[in-house]
This record gives structure tokens, sequence and C-alpha cells, in this order.
């Protein structure tokens, strides 16, 4: 059922696009580093309540290296849309391969080269004075990569099953993308917001991701980090589930 | 033995209906063509053929397969060039080509000499490891012919091939196509509405139009039907009367009128032409110009559906852009 080459085909061309396409990665790492940058500059010493007892830029890098992911896994979900718009994935279409490897290939390749320019936000960061306390911290953090990208890139699936063409990619970028960052608490914390608003970010996937990151590299989170491990674990499988759904019923020309 | 079996295969898209009924059958080893304007139906008849597309009705097979129920070994079976280029650009020809073989599970060895042998098929072995999108478009397409051959498919889907490269290109890929089918015996069935495409290089053709087969035979056949030469009459002024004359003489096969032409089917057509202006001066009507020529493909569309295949283009193309903008797809 599974085909095995096929996924390593699909995840060996992400990771060849990848590499190729420096462009892209600068482009992509450059806005969460300005957030970075400017917020963890801006704000560096003003005393926040809710964030306990570490400095903001502590506070503020696991947010951008959740940012970091959700951009970029829900990038490598809607790039379908550029493989069909560019007809590649008729040719994968045809290829005697079930629609079952094609998606666990990409979701593959999608969450590794996330996961890559999540750790590479996480190294800029240390360099910018952000400290790691272990290596089981950096570990655990990883794992959570890994879901944050595995659930937006089953999202990304599901939009660019959805969508005929790439002229709606803005559209989702101003009005999922940035409302599901902002929700998280990746900038702030969630009891500065008023109740209402704090039950929409209960039901952002990013909320638990960035929540998480929080609890296993400084150690401070709102929910426990086994709570949000488990939150975000259904998050990804439902995602992940629904984007093959649909890009399996969608048609490829 | 039969490659390819289609019936009464039907295709709507919310109502409208881009195949109606068609149904046809290609030998193994053949040159098949489907002819016909653009959004006649040709591309849709190949998108179900190769899986990418489910029939709303109607049965095919593909090498012996069911297109419905046994997708996979109809997948295994086919090679396929897409009207519009499907490679990756980001990726050196060669890498196209080793990721291709290895979606259909060839082994590395297998691999390493196919991809030489296809590359030196279409003059690319130069080129191999350049990036895609550094090709040319003739490259392109070459390319692709080459990927589609790797795995060596018993049938092999070529839709409109040479469209949209120059003269000289064309010419070139046509030599491949009739060498593949030549050397390798692979089964094609491509698409055109290039009239001289279909004439160089199928076996037999079907001509599609408004998503039915409206003629199908060797192209030789399709042009003797219409019988002996073409007399082509540019006439001012009303010319019924005119042409009501002619249809009486017995040596005229038929006449018809197609704006200020007259289209007149005769035997020995080059004897014919001064009797026939003789005619016209009598009856008052002043002939522009007279041409001769033997029946082509374009004469045989005419005949068939009283349109020349760009008039038909034009038309296909507003049907196709309302029912569109009717479906908002």
């Amino acid at each position: 059922m599974i085909n095995k080459t096929a996924i390593y085909v699909l995840w060996l061309r992400e990771m060849k696009r990848f590499l190729r396409a420096k462009s892209r990665v600068i482009g992509t790492l450059a806005m969460p580093l300005f957030f970075l940058a400017f917020l963890g500059l801006g704000f560096g010493n003003m005393n926040i309540p809710g964030m306990g007892k570490v400095d903001y830029i502590h506070f503020l890098v696991p947010g951008i290296v959740g940012m970091g992911m959700l951009f970029t896994s829900m990038f490598s979900g809607i790039s379908v849309l550029w493989d069909r718009e560019f007809g590649f994935l008729k040719e994968i279409m045809v290829a005697p391969v079930n629609r079952v490897s094609i998606v666990i290939g990409r979701i593959a390749g999608g969450a590794t080269t996330s996961v890559l320019q999540g750790i590479l936000i996480l190294g800029i960061s240390v360099l910018m004075g952000f400290k790691i306390t272990n290596i089981s911290a950096l570990l655990f953090s990883i794992v959570f990569m890994l879901l944050i990208s595995c659930t937006f890139i089953g999202l990304g699936l599901i939009f660019a099953s959805k969508m005929r063409d790439i002229q709606g990619f803005q559209l989702i970028m101003q009005f999922i993308v940035f409302p599901l960052f902002f929700l998280s608490g990746a900038l702030f914390p969630l009891e500065n917001l008023p109740a209402w608003l704090r039950h929409i970010s209960s039901i952002d996937p990013l909320t638990y991701g960035v929540d998480g990151l929080r609890g296993v590299l400084i150690g401070i989170s709102y929910f426990s980090i086994g709570f949000d491990f488990l939150v975000l674990t259904g998050f990804s499988i439902l995602m992940v589930f629904l984007g093959a759904y649909f890009f399996e019923k969608s048609e490829s020309v | 033995m039969v490659a390819i079996k289609v019936e009464n295969l039907v295709k709507k898209f919310n109502g409208f209906v881009a195949i109606d009924y068609i149904s046809f059958e290609v030998k193994k080893g053949e040159l098949f063509g489907l002819l016909g304007p653009n959004g006649a139906g040709k591309t849709t008849t190949i998108n179900i053929l190769s899986t990418l597309l489910k029939q709303t009705s109607g049965y095919a097979e593909v090498a012996g397969y069911d297109i419905s129920k046994d997708k996979n070994n109809v997948r295994k079976s086919i090679g396929i060039v897409f009207q519009e280029p499907a490679l990756d650009n980001k990726l050196t020809g060669k890498e196209n080509l080793e990721f291709h073989a290895m979606m259909y599970g060839m082994g590395k060895e297998e691999r390493r000499s196919r991809i030489k042998e296809v590359l030196e098929l279409v003059e690319l072995r130069d080129k191999g490891d350049v990036l895609v999108e550094n090709y040319s478009g003739g490259m392109k397409r070459r390319l692709e012919i080459a990927r589609g051959l790797i795995h060596r498919p018993k049938v092999l889907f070529l839709d409109e091939p040479t469209l949209g490269l120059d003269a000289q290109t064309r010419r070139h890929i046509w030599e491949y196509i009739k060498k593949l089918n030549k050397e390798e015996g692979v089964t094609i069935i491509l698409t055109t509405h290039y009239m001289e495409e279909a004439d160089f290089l199928c076996d037999r053709i079907a001509i599609i139009d408004h998503g039915k087969i409206i003629a199908m035979d060797t192209p030789e056949r399709l042009k003797d039907k219409l019988g002996g030469d073409i007399i082509t009459f540019e006439v001012e002024k009303d010319s019924d009367k005119f042409m009501n004359e002619i249809n009486k003489l017995d040596f005229v096969k038929s006449v018809k009128k197609h704006d200020s032409k007259l289209t007149i089917m005769v035997e020995q057509g080059e004897k014919r032409i001064p009797e026939l202006i003789d005619m016209a001066q009598k009856n008052g009507v002043k002939v522009k110009s007279v041409s001769l020529h033997k029946p082509s493909l374009e004469d045989v569309f005419l005949h068939f559906t009283g349109k020349t295949i760009r008039e038909q283009e034009a038309g296909q193309k507003e049907r196709v852009r309302k029912s569109m903008r009717r479906f908002g797809r």
C-alpha cells in the first residue's frame, strides 16, 4: 500500500529544491528574525505581567520559532498549488503511486525543511543571547516543531485542494495565517487577553505549539507540557488526515 | 491486438458536455491521432484515458486494463507528454528523469542505462546536468518525451506535442515520434490541431469536434473520400445561381459555399477550370481568383464541419468561455 520509494523521491525533491532556493530560505527567515530583533530590542526592558522572571527576548524566541514553523509549513502545504500551476502535479498524479504515499512524501519533505528552518532560527537566537539550558530541551523542542509543521502542512493541503489557482494565496496569508500567529500568544502572554479572545486562542493549534516550545525551552508555560503535546498531536493527526482526504478528492487537472 | 478501446465515453463538467459518446479503438503499434480545434475534447479524452479525470459514463480500456477499476496497472503501462510542460524547473534534466524512473519502480542499474539511452535518443546527452529552467521550449519538450519513455510504456500519449514550437523543432520532434513508433514499437496516441502534423505522422485519424468524432480513417482515405481535386473560386457578388448551375454538371462531385469562396470538388481539375470560368462569365459572376489543389485534411475538416478549423476554434473559445462563466469554473 505505502510506496516507500515514492515517499523518498518526493522528500528528496523537496530537499534539492530547498538547498537550491537560497533566496527563498533567506526570505522566509527574514521576517521571523526581524520580529525577533526589533521586538526583542524594543520590549527588552519591559516587564509584562504573566511573563514570569524571564526577560522578553527569552519569552519571545519560542514564539518566533513557532511563527517560522507556521509560515513555512503553510507555504509548503499550499505549494501544491504551484505544482498544479506549473503542471508538475500531473506528472506525480499519473505515476503508479497511491495518493496516500504522495501526501506522506509531501509532508515528510515539507516538515523536514520547516524544522531545519526552525532550528536555524533557534541557532540565530542563541547568537543573539538566547540560552538553551540542556540538550534534551533542544530535542523536545524539535518534537514540537515537527508537530506544528505537520498540523499546518495539513491545513495548507486543505486550502490547496479547495483553491483553483494561486490568486487566493495572499488572502489566506492575511486572514488565516496572521490571525493564527497573533492569537497563539507568540508575542505576549495569553493571561493578558480578554476571556472571549482567550477562547478563540484555545482553538488555534499554534497556541499549544508555542506554549509547548516555551515549556521545554524556557520552562514557562500556560498549560502543562503534556497537555500541549496531546492537544497538538491530536491537531496534527486531524489536519494530516483531512489534508490527505481533500487532496485525494481534488482533481489534478 | 487492441491497445486502447473506448466505448461511449462521456464527460460532463457541471452540465457542459466536453465529450459526447465517443468510441474508437487503437491497434497495438499504431500511431493514432485525435485531430480537432481547441476545446473539442481532445485533452479531456487523454486525461480520462490516463486516469487523471473520471469519466461521467462509458467504458475504456488501456493496454487491456479497465481505466476505472485498474488505475494502477493503467498508470504503469502508459507514458504521457502533457500539453503544458510538467517538469520541475528547479531540478536538472537528469534529476527529472531519475525521479520519474524511481516513481515507476525501476532499479538503480536499469535507471542509469535507460536514462543514458533516452537522453541520447532526444539528443540531450550534454544537457542532462543543466537545470531545466535554463532549457529552451524545444529542449523541454524533448526532455518530456524522453521522460515519458524511460519506463518503456506500452502506450504513449502525446498531447499537442509540438504546440508553440518553431518549424524546425517541430520537424525534429516529428522525426522522433516516427522513430519511436517504428523502432520501439510503442503505440502512440497524439492530439493535435495542426492538420499537416496529423497528416504527416498518423496511421489513422479521428476528427473530433464539439466532443464528437465526426470522421475516422487513414489520412489518405479521408482525403480520397472527398474525391479528385479541389477548385476554389473566389467570386464577387451573389453566386447562388452559378452554384446551382455547377451542381448540375456531371463531373462535379460537390460544391460548397464558404464566404466569398466556392469549393468545387471535381475529377481532373486542371482540365475543368476553363469550362467553369466560361460558365461563371455566362452567369455574370466575376471571378477574382482561382486555385486548384489536392484535398488536404483542412478540406476534410471543412467538408465534415462546414467550417475551417480556425473558425471553429474562435467559436469554441466563445462557447467554452460562456459555459465556464455560467458555472463559475
